[in-house]
């Protein structure tokens, strides 16, 4: 019974950590662009464009 | 440039002090290359904070200090740059409002599926064996967890079921919202009473799994809804007005008044209707009328919106705007349309209406008949009742649809057909008759050269280097032929379009024309129809014989139409000659040719009132109404864009044969969907009893509902498996139909 007590808490708050995170995510417009992120990556650094324009 | 500015000004928004943001849509954003070029475009503008690309959405998000530059200029960047863009007006056809809803679908299923997750974990302990201050616990946090869910999560259905209540009916939400208050209530009395079974687990189960059903089923109309805005967003038009004092400017159409001068150069649509007060030129109004033959205006003749002008210059005097246009008399007709079809029901609703009367008499007489066995054992006998509303809760019915559709859809979306909605997919199944526009729908609306059968070469390069410049249908066709025979087009000089007649140059010191039979041989009685003579010097050589080509696969998707039994038809407004040649070759004998757009209307409800259930393929704006009164409707990509929102699915591609193909995923899709409410009704048949007798426990309720989605779902997969008849191989890669008119640069 000690044991539930503890660990049914942690339980919860780690699945409502997941949950926060899920929300968080969607409020900020993660899941707003998931194709572009795709092709972002292929992208070169931002570096390499200043010395483009140099 | 400065009034100018300040239309787009509308569009712009301050996210911060000082700083305004504007979100752009841009079509032809397509891969990572694009992506780049326009954020790596704009961010060296030194009044850009930030630009970023959604390729996604294909819009643009531009933030920009207030006052270093505007909206227009930002624009004009963006084209600079090579992309087609126009403000996106998240207010049109409630784009915002849906983003919004889709948001809060996505929230509360994953709130449900946290809570669902938790609680399942409680009460697989209670099944297992907890006994009583561990239930009781267990039964305490559950309730803790499933409360302020079920009050958060079920929201969508409450409001609904609310809705559907005060409107004095039912809908699938009425079941599901009383299914799932009684069994939270009642899960509460129970816990508090420290009782041993507790519905918490079944409740929000319930809840999560036809939330999946319900964000599905928007997820769908979202995909749908953004790809036809992205086609609207391609041909946004503009007028170019001439001022008092003779200065030219580019403005929206809704500030277009009746009595301003408009200016419509060669290759533009006609923005407004007016009468023509300077130039000439010839109009090609197959969108407006069904006719595929161009026709010839001159100063004094009416023009009305949506005309393509061909060849020359038109000054026009606006006649009408707003309610008394053309297009406004278009719309009236098609509420008209809308309103005489009345509501159709969707399948899941008329399912609803059955279903929930009889569950709960069903509930009611389990009650009483409990309570007459027991002797009077109300707790008991709610009990039973409750666990028997639970336990017939259509969990099943709620992904039936959703689940089916959201497939179907995505199977036609992958060959570039559109589906605007779920009731379209379902009405589509229904349909026995397909009433076909000619121009521009079963015809490509482009010319192709068909005669004489034997052309000399020095005729046919003299004919392509008088054409290769020209806007007109007939020209194109003409150069293409050309190009198609490897013919060098010869170097005609001095060429000059004779608006109205044709085309007029010098070759090696003689005069050339190509153009309208009449014109090159006054004589000629012959009528000037699809019809081009080339004169050299003063003897006309040849004359051309031009026919509106029918898209590829026509015959074919007639062939395929009938053999599923589906009556095909014409309605068009063209010539009846014309109608009767396409009609002929299809070996279609029920037609009807120059019809307007009223009268497309009433042959469209006549059909309706014998019982018939029409298609009706549409693209021009004459057929707008007709899209809307017809049980189901198509249109090409290429319609015009009142057609196109008309319509309830819009297929991309030059081939005809996605209506074959939404048809058969329409009905396949239908079939599945009664299979699926054949399932969840086998379902209950096994179920009812059980629970009517009072054997049924939480653990009872938790499987039987898991496993009846899962049947559900899966059988709703297997169309992804479907074979369809395929378009030939001409088909281009990307499915675009060539763009037939230059893209629109907006006069500065």
């Amino acid at each position: 019974m000690t044991n539930l007590i503890l660990l049914i808490p942690v339980a919860l708050f780690l699945g409502g950590l997941g949950l926060l995170a899920f929300i968080w995510a969607l409020r900020h417009n993660q899941f707003e662009d998931l194709d572009g992120a795709a092709v972002r990556i292929l992208e070169d650094d931002e570096d390499e464009l200043v010395d483009e324009k140099q | 440039m400065a009034e100018v500015g300040a239309r787009n000004e509308v569009w712009t928004r301050e996210v911060a002090p000082g700083i305004l943001h504007m979100d752009l849509v841009a079509p032809g954003i397509h891969c990572a290359g694009c992506v780049s070029r326009i954020e790596k475009g704009l961010a060296p503008l030194p009044a850009v904070t930030r630009a970023r690309v959604n390729l996604s959405t294909k819009r643009i998000g531009i933030d920009w200090r207030r006052g270093e530059t505007d909206a227009d200029a930002l624009i004009e960047a963006v084209r600079d740059l090579g992309f087609e863009a126009r403000p996106y007006d998240s207010g049109q056809s409630g784009a915002a409002e849906r983003e919004a809803s889709g948001r809060r679908l996505l929230r509360s299923m994953a709130v449900a599926g946290f809570a669902a997750a938790n609680i399942m974990l409680l009460s697989v302990s209670v099944w297992a064996g907890a006994e009583g201050a561990t239930r009781d616990l267990f039964h305490w946090l559950s309730a803790m967890i499933a409360l302020p869910t079920i009050a958060y999560a079920g929201r969508p259905f409450f409001d609904s079921a609310w809705t559907a209540i005060k409107a004095r009916s039912l809908n699938m939400d009425v079941p599901i919202s009383l299914a799932v208050l009684l069994a939270a209530a009642m899960s509460l009395a129970e816990t508090m009473r420290g009782a041993e079974h507790a519905y918490f687990d079944a409740a929000v189960m319930l809840l999560f799994f036809l939330l999946v059903g319900r964000y599905l089923d928007h997820m769908m109309r979202a995909r749908a809804q953004s790809a036809v805005t992205q086609l609207l967003a391609l041909s946004a038009t503009g007028a170019t007005a001439i001022d008092a004092d003779g200065t030219r400017r580019a403005r929206p159409v809704s500030d277009i008044e009746p009595g301003m001068l408009v200016v419509v150069t060669a290759g533009e649509r006609v923005p407004v209707d007016g009468d023509v007060i300077d130039g000439s030129s010839d109009l090609d109004r197959s969108m407006v009328t069904g006719e595929a033959t161009p026709e010839a205006v001159s100063p004094g003749q009416t023009v009305h919106a949506g005309t393509l002008n061909l060849t020359g210059p038109l000054t026009i005097r606006v006649t009408a705007a707003g309610e008394d246009t053309f297009l406004a008399e278009i719309v009236r007709l098609m509420e008209g349309a809308e309103h005489s079809k009345g509501r159709y029901v969707r399948l899941a609703d008329r399912a609803a209406r059955l279903y929930a009367p009889s569950v709960h008499v069903l509930a009611a007489f389990t009650f009483l008949g409990w309570l007459a066995w027991t002797g009077g054992d109300w707790h008991l006998s709610l009990l039973i009742a409750i666990s028997t509303l639970i336990i017939t809760c259509p969990c099943a019915l709620g992904l039936a649809v959703p689940a089916v559709q959201i497939v179907a859809s995505g199977v036609l979306f992958r060959r570039g057909i559109l589906v605007k909605d779920g009731a379209a997919l379902e009405k589509l199944g229904q349909i026995d008759t397909v009433v076909f526009d000619k121009t521009g729908t079963l015809t490509m609306g482009e010319p192709r050269l068909t005669g004489p059968a034997v052309v000399d070469t020095s005729d046919l390069a003299v004919a392509a280097g008088l054409a290769q410049g020209s806007n007109h249908p007939l020209s194109k066709a003409m150069a293409a032929e050309a190009i198609a025979k490897g013919v060098i087009p010869a170097a005609v000089s001095d060429i000059t379009e004779v608006a109205g007649c044709g085309l007029e140059g010098t070759l090696q010191g003689r005069r050339v024309r190509l153009g309208r039979p009449s014109w090159c041989d006054p004589l000629n009685e012959s009528p000037d129809g699809m019809t081009l003579s080339l004169q050299l010097g003063d003897r006309v050589a040849v004359t051309f014989q031009f026919v509106d080509q029918l898209r590829p696969d026509v015959p074919k998707t007639i062939e395929e139409l009938r053999r599923r039994g589906i009556r095909p038809e014409i309605l068009s407004g063209d010539a009846a000659g014309a109608v009767e040649t396409v009609a002929d070759e299809l070996a279609i004998t029920r037609y009807r040719s120059a019809q307007t757009p009223q009268e497309k209307l009433i042959y469209i409800d006549r059909l309706a009132a014998e019982g018939r259930r029409v298609l009706m393929v549409g693209d021009g704006i004459n057929d707008a109404p007709a899209l809307a009164a017809g049980h189901a409707s198509m249109a090409p990509a290429g319609a015009s864009d009142i057609g196109r929102t008309a319509a309830d699915l819009v297929f991309t591609g030059e081939s005809l044969l996605p209506v074959v193909q939404g048809v058969d995923v329409a009905r396949s899709s239908n079939r599945l969907v009664t299979q699926n409410f054949g399932l969840a009704t086998t379902y209950n048949l096994i179920a009812i009893p059980i629970a009517v007798l009072g054997f049924v426990t939480p653990l009872v309720a938790a499987v039987a509902m898991s496993a009846s989605s899962i049947i559900v779902t899966g059988n709703a997969l297997r169309l992804r498996w479907i074979k369809l008849a395929e378009p030939s191989a001409s088909q281009t890669i990307n499915g675009e139909r060539p763009a037939t008119e230059p893209a629109k640069q907006v006069a500065a």
